[in-house]
């Protein structure tokens, strides 16, 4: 399938999603919703670097969080649409990434990841001690009711740019894999060694990775202050974004676009249900469980049952 | 700045202080991550684990934490043991150490951290013990018990281990595998179950260095998250899985450290763990005694 067909596809698909979403007509329907197509991006974002060229990156809490404060800035300072306010938090966030993986990802792969978790405790300790965006008390953004020129309520229209962002994350992902790019990635994975021989330009391929995961991982960030309304540096830097963005592509299968999305959507939901009907603290329990679970027992995921 | 030298003596001896108990948080990953090439990043997990053990058993008990956790060390050592025989199984033999050996020990991180949340709640605890509460004064200087006798149980911990790795025959083997693991099978020794021994040990530490590190500072689940950062700048900079190094490492850091909070305040304080591994990685990442 071509590309263009493919992202065609994919904004059916979306738009099929947010038509359901009128149908049922129901408040909580977008909240879920929301939680759960930001994991769909931060999955398939996480997967660029993690699965298409095997290098961990622990850091995701601080890339979200990097998106959520400058649009905290943002709301301080401007009234610029959100839609803006994504795209700065996504190259903030996005330039975080190269300027990490340039000190590291020389170095073996696993001081790439090491650097990661420092780098996010370093980048919460920056907010904390920084009063203009609240400091350790936080932040309060207030969300306005309505979204006057679409004529919609603010939570359909964080869940309708989310929509948005997840089209865009699974297209670019998907492209990334049938192209030169991507073959350079998976050259990496498999013998970065004989790659480097071969003429392959490894570092660059690398920061390359890690800028457009970086830059999606903050762009699914950016709309959390709204969607929150209430943002303190311990619930933005929350480990359980890592732990569920880690697992979520690692369930579902790292090889493919489509492995982040299914266990996207296979943990979001599950925990959105245990959240509510058993406690937040057991689902997290479960989406750690099943992680080693399936890493230990099916370590190509649910896509691996039924591609050979 | 105006500089109060009694402050800068004390902030100086308890960093010092502060660091050897450092070094015990660092040991088992000098030996899984430093000799073994394992990025056990759920030490600091089961780290927390040895102090809540040490917590039960005083709190109910009345037992002395560092004597309850060195009772413990075989069960750590077995846990371990355990552990590294899943590892090697489905990752080592696999090939695929790099990206599912880590989610797997992120997700023993987690699950542990979950596990000790729902157990216990999220409410700090600490520990009794006749040695928390005095002080020596040398002059200006203050040495709290608190801290020296975590510092005193640290450096012999090191040491017993050092004198175990170099003198008996399963320590050098452990060596060995650190050095070359095929040369070991070719001297018919299964590098498998002398790593299975080492990592052992490595967890086995960690119940000791638990039971120190409940008594320096009241914990709750996730406080093991600010010593991953920690214990993997000492141990890089250490010079990876040399124990002098690693000692002299974590002193550094634990004299850095608090300087920073005495005269920045205790907030910076994580951020220089941090900060430090990020440029040891970037500008010497074979560590400050390794050759570049």
């Amino acid at each position: 399938m071509k590309n263009s067909i493919f992202v065609l596809w994919l904004i059916v698909a979306a738009l099929l999603t947010f038509v359901a979403a009128r149908l049922i007509d129901n408040a909580y329907f977008y909240f879920a919703g929301y939680v759960v197509l930001q994991y769909i991006a931060l999955a398939t974002a996480w997967n660029i670097l993690g699965g298409y060229t095997g290098y961990v990156n622990f850091g995701i809490p601080a890339f979200i969080a990097l998106g959520a404060y400058s649009t905290v800035v943002l709301h301080k300072l401007t009234s610029l649409p959100l839609i803006v306010m994504m795209l700065v938090g996504g190259i903030v966030s996005g330039l975080v990434g190269v300027g990490t993986g340039y000190l590291t990802l020389r170095l073996r792969g696993t001081f790439f990841s090491i650097a990661t978790l420092a780098m996010a405790v370093v980048m919460q300790t920056l907010v904390t001690n920084w009063a203009f965006v609240g400091g350790s008390r936080g932040a309060y953004i207030i969300r306005p009711a309505t979204v006057q020129y679409l004529g919609i309520d603010y939570i359909q229209y964080l869940f309708l740019m989310m929509l948005g962002l997840c089209v865009l994350t699974v297209g670019v992902a998907r492209a990334i894999e049938k192209s030169r790019l991507g073959y350079g990635f998976a050259t990496i994975r498999d013998d970065e060694l004989a790659a480097e021989a071969s003429g392959v330009p490894t570092l660059r391929l690398k920061l390359i990775a890690t800028g457009l995961s970086g830059g999606f991982m903050g762009m699914a960030g950016a709309p959390l202050p709204y969607y929150v309304t209430y943002l303190d540096p311990a619930s933005a830097f929350s480990l359980s974004y890592a732990v569920n963005t880690i697992a979520m592509p690692l369930i579902g299968g790292t090889s493919s676009w489509l492995g982040p999305i299914l266990g996207a959507i296979l943990l979001g939901t599950l925990q959105q249900v245990a959240t509510v009907t058993i406690s937040s603290a057991l689902s997290l329990l479960i989406v750690g469980v099943m992680l080693v679970v399936f890493v230990v027992a099916a370590p190509k995921g649910i896509i691996g049952w039924f591609w050979k | 700045m105006d500089i109060s030298f009694d402050l800068l003596g004390n902030a100086l001896v308890s960093g010092l202080l502060l660091g050897g108990f450092y070094a015990s948080v660092t040991i088992g990953i000098s030996i899984s991550f430093g000799m073994l090439d394992i990025v056990n990043i759920a030490h600091p997990a089961f780290i927390l684990l040895g102090s809540y053990i040490a917590y039960i058993m005083n709190s109910n008990y009345g037992f002395d934490p560092i004597l309850v956790s060195i009772v413990a060390t075989p069960a750590f050592y077995f846990l371990g043991v355990a552990i590294y025989h899943v590892y090697d199984v489905s990752f080592e033999r696999r090939g695929d150490t790099a990206l599912r050996g880590l989610a797997f020990f992120f997700g023993l991180l987690f699950i542990t951290e979950v596990s000790l949340t729902l157990i216990f709640g999220v409410d700090y605890r600490l520990v009794d013990a006749i040695y928390i509460g005095p002080t020596l004064h040398f002059g200006v200087i203050d040495l709290p018990l608190r801290l020296l006798v975590p510092a005193l149980v640290s450096v012999a911990m090191m040491g017993i281990l050092q004198l175990y790795l170099s003198r008996t025959f399963i320590g050098r083997a452990v060596q060995a595998v650190a050095q070359d693991p095929l040369a070991l099978r070719l001297m018919a020794a299964d590098p498998s179950r002398i790593k299975r021994i080492a990592f052992g040990l490595s967890i086995a530490t960690a119940s000791v260095a638990g039971a120190i590190l409940i008594i320096i500072q009241p914990i709750e689940p996730s406080v093991g998250r600010d010593y991953i950062g920690r214990i993997f700048a000492i141990c890089v900079l250490g010079g990876m899985g040399s124990f002098a190094g690693t000692l002299v490492a974590a002193i550094i850091l634990g004299v850095m450290e608090n300087l920073t909070a005495t005269f920045f305040g205790p907030s910076w304080a994580p951020a220089v763990a941090f900060g430090f591994l990020l440029l040891t990685l970037a500008f010497r990442p074979s560590g400050i005694f390794g050759r570049a």
